[in-house]
């Protein structure tokens, strides 16, 4: 076998015929970082060329040392800590709701029947129009900011999860009925992996939510959390700070990226 | 001697008057049949004939077909599909080992993946496979189960020619060692007679020839007892095999 290698290895002459691709082909290596980066270091040629009014677009430098600043201060961690409990508390109850509601509706006639009509039309209602109706209902402590969050997630968690388990292939479903799976154990095995890539686009899409609400939320009645401080920016037009908030939608849909390719490693698709 | 006797006396399979339709066109009509326990029957037939709608319904998944008559299968039932249906999302052991019980689950599964020449690829996902190493995991999660019954419908028919030749040696060889009875559908009379310990031919939803290979394996496509049989059933499929 290696005499065989060796032998190719001398070969210096490849010819082939290739034929025009179709897929995307081969992934650039940190290639979802580099539109970013581009985007940035543009913004640091312009900036530092004098083409932005520092008031309106302050340079990259500006921001990152507005953010240094907050972190040596403490304010953005304790800021952020406050934001992430709120958003996780929402997340992870409104996470729960939307795949439990995506089972109900995608394994059973009744509960698509009652569930899904249902959340279709919730989908239409802007759930941050509803932010006065919750203050009515469950005053405007930290229990409404919590709820709107969870109703957000789940809603997005819900279209995703339940687009992915309708299409899970029918065949596999013959499977499980001729070895006999129980119905958990077809949950486990068929059902929830099918619906997994439908779940990640609904978590991707859900986090983007809760950070979006976070900052209307906490701009309602609060004294903590990433929206305050945001809040507290635009009121002495501390541009810069706005802008480090961009920074983690990035980070936390670069997280939930790498967790996906770890997780859905089975798959061959156009994107490889 | 006795042993067989008694065997034959309760089949594996005991099919009476089944009718199964689609619509208002009738695809079994009152179709009797009985296999024996380790009895390897082919059902052969051509397309549209009812072979899939009579395995189907043995499988028990022909819910929301219309039709009557009585069908007794044993409890253990494992199907072999056209296609290899692994999951994909696992490996190959676990989809072997799909849906079994007890801490010897995975142990068997290896024995499973090692009887059908597949040792040492537990690890691997399924499209990482050939198609004929797809069918074969497919055949070990059947055997893992130790089915009374092994129902297969076109199980080789989507794999090239010499993988088949190698597949018919394989099942062979497992329904030897396992004993399950068998119900092979398939459309290639040459597969039947190679495989099989009775023929079955279905024309038009009933049993037009009912035929036991009394040919010794190995069996050879050359033998003239082979060609007779291969005569008499393509006549019977209506082909001209002059």
């Amino acid at each position: 076998m290696t005499l065989l290698l060796d032998s190719a290895k001398k070969s210096t002459v490849d010819v082939r015929p290739t034929r025009p691709r179709l897929g995307p082909g081969r992934a650039i290596p940190y290639g979802r970082v580099l539109g970013p980066v581009v985007v940035l270091a543009a913004w640091w040629g312009a900036s530092a060329g004098g083409l932005f009014d520092p008031r309106l677009l302050p340079a990259p430098d500006t921001v990152l040392a507005a953010a240094l600043d907050l972190i040596e201060r403490g304010t953005l961690q304790d800021s952020l800590l406050v934001s992430l409990q709120r958003a996780g508390i929402g997340f992870s109850i409104g996470a729960t709701v939307g795949i439990v509601l995506a089972l109900l509706a995608g394994l059973s006639r009744s509960g698509e029947a009652v569930v899904d009509g249902w959340m279709q039309v919730q989908r239409s209602v802007p759930t941050l129009g509803l932010i006065p109706l919750m203050i009515l209902w469950l005053g405007i402590g930290e229990t409404f900011k919590v709820v709107i969050i969870a109703i957000v997630v789940a809603i997005i968690i819900y279209i995703q999860t339940y687009a992915g388990l309708t299409g899970i292939d029918s065949r596999y479903v013959e499977l499980a009925e001729t070895v006999d799976l129980s119905r958990a154990r077809f949950i486990r095995l068929v059902v929830l992996p099918g619906a997994l890539p439908g779940l990640f686009v609904g978590l991707r899409l859900a986090v983007t939510g809760s950070w979006l609400s976070l900052v209307v939320l906490e701009q309602i009645n609060a004294t903590s959390g990433i929206g305050y401080l945001m809040f507290q920016a635009q009121n002495y037009a501390q541009t810069e700070v706005i802008v480090v908030y961009g920074l983690f939608g990035f980070v936390s849909d670069g997280l939930l990226r790498l967790v996906e390719r770890k997780v859905l490693a089975w798959r061959s698709t156009l994107s490889g | 001697m006795a042993l067989d006797t008694q065997r034959v006396t309760t089949p594996a399979v005991r099919v009476r008057d089944l009718v199964r339709g689609f619509g208002s066109t009738a695809v079994l009509r009152g179709l009797d049949l009985d296999i024996a326990p380790g009895q390897f029957v082919a059902l052969l037939g051509r397309s549209g004939s009812g072979k899939s709608t009579l395995l189907r319904a043995l499988a028990g998944l022909d819910r929301g077909v219309a039709g009557t008559g009585e069908i007794d299968v044993p409890d253990q039932v494992a199907v072999v599909f056209q296609d290899s249906r692994l999951l994909p999302w696992q490996r190959v052991l676990p989809n072997v080992v799909i849906g079994l019980d007890g801490p010897n689950a995975d142990r068997l599964g290896r024995d499973a993946l090692a009887e059908v020449g597949l040792a040492g690829r537990e690890r691997a996902w399924p499209r990482e496979l050939s198609g004929g190493e797809q069918q074969r995991v497919a055949l070990a999660r059947s055997l893992v189960r130790e089915p009374a019954l092994l129902l297969a419908d076109e199980p080789f028919g989507a794999l090239d020619a010499l993988t088949r030749i190698r597949m018919h040696a394989l099942l062979r060889e497992l329904c030897q060692r396992h004993g399950p009875a068998v119900l092979l559908v398939t459309h290639d009379v040459d597969e039947a007679i190679v495989l099989a310990d009775r023929v079955v031919v279905l024309v038009d939803g009933a049993i037009a020839v009912d035929r036991p290979i009394e040919l010794a394996q190995p069996r050879s496509h050359r033998d003239p007892a082979f060609l007779s049989y291969r005569y008499e059933l393509l006549t019977a499929l209506g082909v001209d095999a002059e």
